[in-house]
């Protein structure tokens, strides 16, 4: 199978890191090549974060560079907007319609775009969810990540068991119930 | 069984099937999960060590004294690192001694982007660098084998991209290593000039033999497609090159990088109309080909500068663009910034109010010197905000003093702040030292220091208690003060910088993203607010301007209260949650 790529983009804080995992784990166990590579450290601190995520039989780079991604999983808006050149022709942008103001923006010195779902539509397949309340539907704010996880599954050929069976095992038991909740809504989108 | 891992934590795990009896560090990105994976092995003796220098020297003790050793670090840790690693390759080895060494091209976390391979030529030691998790973990492996066998530390070389990608990897069980015997041997481990003569003719001959090992070392492979451009690569770059270029390139794969092959690369390079070395920042594979005067293109066509790119090598060796679609240039950057509720944001907001000169240092709290809080005037290595504080007031003088103060993390300072502030004591200079105490090594994610009070492993131990260390080395003035009350704070650091005599203020507040920091409910602003806008020179993410008037948001706020206290009109109020 040739080498898929998913790009996994967000804010610092807004828990990529568990979705990459998710994600991750679940390819390993569909028995596909995986290779995840993300920078941690400095950026983490509420600046761009970024995660590429490959599989296929067996998979070269680590790092997917411009327009080699099939789809992006984007936290924020502004982010997608940011990741829009490492999309291949013809790919696919899923996206939490949530925006969180960026520094040079809060000061004044910048202003959040205002036609972003237009330029990514111009682009690219693109379905935008509100992932911030579908996770306080399901009971916490933070699973945001694991509602967009459910989003991404949809998308792919792995049955919805076999991801519900990754966030059993990624997931800490007391955090499972909302999880699950979070993964039905967002596959449900 | 098969695990998708980091390469930092297949290092590790590579360390634990060889058996490692002790693992000495200080956290550095991209070099710190290494570490604290190791610290997951109950079977292996792990531990924070002060700083580089102390780690690589208790590695070398355990090594010598019979243990397989370790000591893993980033690129600029092992400048801190190398006086006694120089000297360990003289003295050798008893049990296998590790040496893992994380770069940063492209300085996603880093200060510069220095090459570590220089310190394998350097310091004659040889060093292995792998490419993805499956290698960290065998190459670490056999580092310690050949460290053994060939009476040597091995340096292991990673790049962010290596330490930081997760791939998959085949587990082993673990070999068991008894330590083995320690005996007296001066003549080896007494680096005296008489000693250390005799010494290098052995570095020397070692030399010679790992020469002929590289020739045929299992981890330099050559892939032969019939194709007519030549690929040398190591590391992350192979993998790029195999990306990109596919069966259009035949490949020297090297996985020792020191030292180099000679026969090797004659015999690749003599089968290729045209060989490419991809090498991200300086050409050390390059020069060794040339000094064998075998021609290779590399600097010439590919950049010093930061990381090398799939898209990049396919442009130059392949003239192929790849397409990808623009997005407009209105895309505001999203630099990092300090967390809603981090201690040091009240430091630098009343450091930027009273105007102060600052000399900063290496932490989260190097981001004081961006917008909008824009304190810091000088950043340059860990500790080194003391010690250069010192000299800019000696030139500038006794008014500069005054205004100058220098800021740095609680682990920052025992790792190299101490020795500075002796020095100003010493040598009777002035200035304030502010030391940022937050009950933690925050940047790289959380790891305790001698200040916190307990080990790598969270056990309860000895804890440096900083008021009295300060006084003892001399300073008659030492302050606690808690930088969200902004008020005090600001006087406190008023009436400090007012002495003509050295000062430190301990500011004190724990990270915000620690377990049992619990700031709870949200701050809202009333409508008593006068539109004067102070609140956003604290730089919070939370706040921020919506139809021209300041905005909490909600989502952000972690109701730390800075902004309350920052306030001067009393129009932010803190709301707990119903």
């Amino acid at each position: 199978m040739e080498t898929r790529s998913i790009m996994i983009v967000g804010v610092g804080g807004q828990g990529t890191l568990l979705a990459s995992r998710i994600l991750g784990n679940t390819l390993l166990n569909e028995g596909y090549d995986v290779k995840i590579s993300e920078v941690h450290g400095m950026s983490q601190r509420g600046g761009s974060v970024v995660t590429y995520v490959r599989y296929g039989s067996a998979v070269s780079a680590p790092i997917i560079d411009k327009g080699g991604a099939d789809v992006i999983l984007a936290f924020e808006l502004l982010e997608a907007k940011r990741a829009l050149p490492y999309l291949k022709e013809g790919g696919t942008i899923l996206v939490n319609s949530q925006k969180i103001d960026p520094m040079p923006v809060i000061m004044g010195a910048a202003e959040y775009p205002g036609d972003i779902p237009e330029e990514l539509r111009a682009h690219a397949n693109v379905r935008m969810t509100d992932a911030l309340s579908l996770a306080r539907t399901a009971g916490n704010s933070k699973a945001v990540n694991v509602v967009l996880i459910g989003m991404l599954a949809k998308t792919t050929d792995i049955a919805r068991e076999k991801w519900v069976q990754t966030i059993e095992q990624t997931v800490p038991a007391k955090f499972l119930d909302v999880n699950k909740k979070a993964f039905a809504l967002g596959y449900e989108a | 069984m098969k695990k998708i891992l980091l390469g930092n934590a297949a290092v590790a795990r590579g360390a634990y099937e060889a058996g490692v009896n002790f693992v000495s560090s200080y956290p550095g990105t991209p070099s710190t999960e290494i570490t604290e994976e190791c610290a997951k092995f109950n079977e292996i003796y792990c531990e924070w060590a002060p700083n580089e220098k102390v780690a690589a020297e208790a590695a070398i003790g355990a090594s010598i004294a019979g243990g397989r050793a370790m000591s893993c670090c980033k690129h600029v840790g092992l400048n801190v690192m190398a006086d006694p690693v120089f000297t360990a390759s003289y003295t050798g080895v008893n049990g296998g001694l590790v040496l893992a060494v994380a770069d940063d091209p492209g300085m996603h976390s880093s200060q510069n982007e220095q090459d570590s391979r220089h310190y394998a030529v350097a310091a004659k030691i040889l060093m292995l660098e792998p490419s993805d998790s499956g290698e960290c973990k065998e190459f670490t492996k056999a580092a310690f084998r050949l460290s053994e066998e060939y009476d040597t530390p091995v340096f292991l070389r990673l790049t962010t991209r290596v330490a930081h990608s997760q791939s998959i990897v085949e587990l082993s069980e673990p070999e068991p290593q008894k330590v083995r015997p320690y005996e007296k041997n001066a003549a080896k481990n007494v680096m005296v000039p008489a000693n250390a003569i005799k010494r290098h003719v052995i570095v020397e001959d070692r030399m010679r033999k790992l020469s002929d090992f590289a020739e045929n070392c299992p981890f330099n492979k050559t892939e032969d497609n019939g194709a007519k451009i030549g690929v040398i690569a190591s590391g992350i770059t192979y993998l790029y090159a195999k990306e990109a270029l596919g069966n259009n390139a035949n490949y020297l794969k090297l996985g020792m990088i020191h030292p180099l092959p000679e026969k090797l690369i004659r015999d690749f390079c003599k089968k290729q109309e045209i060989v490419y070395v991809l090498e991200e920042l300086d050409p050390v594979i390059e020069n060794h080909c040339k000094t064998l005067g075998v021609q290779v293109e590399g600097k010439n066509r590919f950049s010093f500068l930061g990381e090398y790119s799939v898209n990049g090598i396919r442009r130059v060796i392949l003239h192929e663009e790849t397409s990808a679609p623009e997005t407009t240039a209105n895309t505001p950057v999203r630099p990092p910034v300090m967390c809603p509720g981090c201690p040091h944001r009240g430091t630098f907001y009343v450091l930027k109010k009273l105007g102060l000169t600052v000399s900063g240092d290496i932490g989260c709290y190097t981001l004081g010197a961006a917008p909008p809080l824009s304190s810091i005037d000088t950043t340059v290595c860990m500790g080194a905000s003391v010690s250069a504080a010192h000299g800019m007031i000696k030139v500038r003088g006794e008014e500069a003093a005054k205004k100058t103060v220098s800021v740095i993390g609680d682990s920052t300072f025992i790792h190299s702040g101490i020795t500075g502030l002796i020095n100003t004591v010493y040598n009777k200079g002035g200035g304030t030292v502010i030391i940022l105490d937050n009950s933690i090594t925050g940047m790289t994610g959380h790891q305790q220091n001698p200040t916190t009070g307990k080990t790598i492993r969270g056990e309860a131990t000895k804890q440096v208690d900083l008021e009295l260390l300060c006084k003892a080395v001399g300073i008659d003035h030492v302050r606690i003060a808690d930088p969200f009350d902004v008020k005090t704070f600001e006087a406190v650091v008023k009436e400090e910088c007012a002495r003509p005599e050295p000062s430190v203020i301990i500011a004190q507040r724990p990270c915000a993203l620690l377990k049992q920091v619990k700031y709870t409910g949200c701050c809202e602003i009333t409508d008593k607010c006068r539109n004067c806008k102070v609140c956003l020179k604290a730089g919070c993410p939370a706040i921020a301007v919506k139809d021209g008037r300041p905005v909490i948001d909600a989502s952000q706020c972690n109701g730390c209260g800075l902004c309350v206290n920052v306030c001067p009109f009393g129009a932010i109020e803190k709301k707990e949650d119903a």
